[in-house]
């Protein structure tokens, strides 16, 4: 158990790191999205269930999927999409 | 007014289709050519190329960003260092992680523990705790997440006249390519969305004996209903799920909470005695009224993320 | 000097996460990026608050058959408040989202330093 919850806790951090580095936005929003799993997994740890039904639905699932349609709605995955389909074509 | 804007929206639809698909309304095209949208990575790639002539072209005097400057980005650097340090300074003197006689020794938490049985009939503590004894204080919340269901219909469906136009057009171009045979995620929906709701329905009605309750169930119900939206046509949500669905709904849950809590309040203020029987703690028809709150406080959770994220998708209710 | 803090790894993990997040609340131009940020650091709280609900070798605060000592749960009062708060919190970046699409619709940027410089020239 201690050696989950290091596991976890060191996989929390990484992926907080991860979201300051990346510069893809659509990467972040997904690591962020990993980031609140683990978190739920660390309160299931932490003795608090409840609190982790609600992060894995709410942490890991709605709020990502509402930064996702905030995302497309300003055309930032399509273009982006596109504009590695251009690189690629390029190449 | 809802009936004018669907009117609105089918008559640019209408123009849209009728010439040929490719050109939308005239003025409708000069402000799409006027602003068409750059993509945020185009312009973060372009930005690395060249970031001096990012502003010399567009204003005479080029005003340098701070945020760009060296000292910003140290001085940014330097102070969330510090209050990192500062935070774990104050972690070091916090009590003991997972140690008995700190915070257990509070009087509060011990009460808790000790009646939440008796007096709320709640197996599962937190509820217990969150529903009767805190429960003006969920009142709050659940309006919380009201006004920001509110506010966000207020921010992303209010426009000028010339932008009213561009929404509305792209609404209806949003309801056109919407994928209409995606055959994988149609099959996993069809399989997927009965046990999610299920399932949430569960926590929901489970709340006041495991772990569970209004929050966590109402968020699953909107996660169900969200892959439902996401996989089928809105044509299909929209035959029991329309923004009147979220208007009564999330109203008569927000009226009924009031009332119950009025009813405690009236009863008896500080102990909440509502005089209803709480019944043989551990079956599922007990706790009073901690479950009836428990599905009103889902409803209005499910009900706000699923028209959050219609807001965000369509831009629209 | 901070030398049981090592001993608290949830607190830790919960300052980095603060940290972190408050760094890209300052250091990151892109509003997305801030919003994350922002959420990260109500994570961290989340965490740091729900771990001194904790109390080793307890039971999850629901009552099990037979067991009505007090000292045989965890403190359930941090869950209860967490509880609320991640739902609250989910809302508050749904309205921050909100406001950078209506930024973005208006100025075609995510850029905060861009979108002050054409406010700055629309102000003139």
């Amino acid at each position: 158990m201690e050696a989950l919850n290091i596991i976890l806790l060191l996989f929390m951090i990484v992926c907080a790191v991860a979201v300051a580095a990346t510069r893809n936005l659509l990467a972040a929003v997904i690591t962020f999205m990993a980031q609140g799993l683990a978190m739920s997994v660390v309160w299931i740890l932490l003795q608090s269930p409840d609190l982790a039904i609600t992060e894995a639905a709410v942490g890991a699932g709605v709020s990502s999927i509402l930064m996702f349609a905030a995302l497309k709605k300003i055309h930032a995955i399509r273009e982006k999409g596109e504009a590695e389909d251009d690189e690629k074509a390029e190449e | 007014m809802m009936k004018k804007q669907k009117n609105d929206r089918f008559a640019s639809f209408l123009d849209w289709l009728e010439n040929g698909g490719n050109a939308l309304d005239e003025e409708m095209q000069d402000a799409l050519r006027e602003e068409e949208p750059e993509a945020p990575g185009k312009q973060k790639r372009e930005k690395k190329k060249k970031s001096s002539d990012k502003t010399a072209d567009i204003a005479k005097k080029p005003r340098k960003a701070y945020a760009d400057s060296w000292w910003y980005r140290l001085l940014a650097f330097a102070v969330a260092a510090a209050l990192i340090w500062l935070l774990m300074e104050a972690v070091d003197r916090m009590p003991r992680f997972g140690a008995a006689d700190t915070l257990m020794d509070s009087e509060l938490t011990e009460f808790y523990v000790e009646h939440t049985k008796e007096e709320t009939g709640a197996m599962n503590i937190v509820t217990g705790i969150i529903l009767n004894y805190r429960g003006f204080d969920t009142l709050g919340e659940t309006h919380v997440l009201f006004i920001a269901v509110c506010t966000v219909l207020l921010m992303l469906s209010i426009y000028g006249e010339q932008d009213e136009k561009k929404r509305l057009a792209q609404g209806a171009l949003e309801r056109y390519f919407e994928p209409h045979h995606d055959v994988i995620l149609q099959s996993a929906a069809r399989l997927l969305t009965p046990l999610i709701l299920i399932f949430g329905l569960y926590i929901i009605a489970n709340g006041h004996l495991s772990p569970g309750g209004g929050f966590s169930g109402g968020a699953v119900l909107g996660a169900g209903l969200i892959l439902y939206q996401n996989a089928f046509e809105y044509r299909k949500i929209e035959k029991f799920f329309t923004y009147k669905t979220f208007k009564w709904v999330s109203v008569c849950s927000l009226l009924f909470y009031s009332l119950a809590k009025g009813y405690h309040f009236f009863t008896g203020a500080n102990h909440l005695d509502s005089h209803i029987s709480i019944g043989t703690p551990g079956n599922i028809l007990s706790g009073g009224l901690l479950l009836p709150l428990n599905f009103v406080v889902g409803c209005v959770v499910a009900c706000t993320m699923y028209a959050l994220f219609t807001m965000f998708r369509k831009g629209e209710f | 000097m901070l030398g049981r803090v090592f001993t608290h790894l949830d607190g830790l993990t919960a300052v980095a996460l603060f940290g972190i997040g408050f760094a890209l609340l300052l250091l990151d131009k892109n509003l997305m990026k801030k919003i994350i940020g922002f959420s990260m650091m109500d994570s961290g709280i989340y965490l740091f608050l729900a771990s001194y609900g904790y109390i080793e070798g307890r039971l999850a605060p629901i009552y099990a058959e037979g067991i009505s000592d007090p000292a045989a749960y965890v403190n359930p009062l941090p869950a209860g408040l967490v509880l609320t708060g991640i739902v609250v919190g989910v809302s508050v970046t749904a309205v921050m989202l909100g406001l950078t699409v209506r930024l973005y619709e208006r100025y075609h940027s995510l850029d905060i330093d861009e979108i002050a410089e054409k406010i700055r020239r629309e102000g003139k």
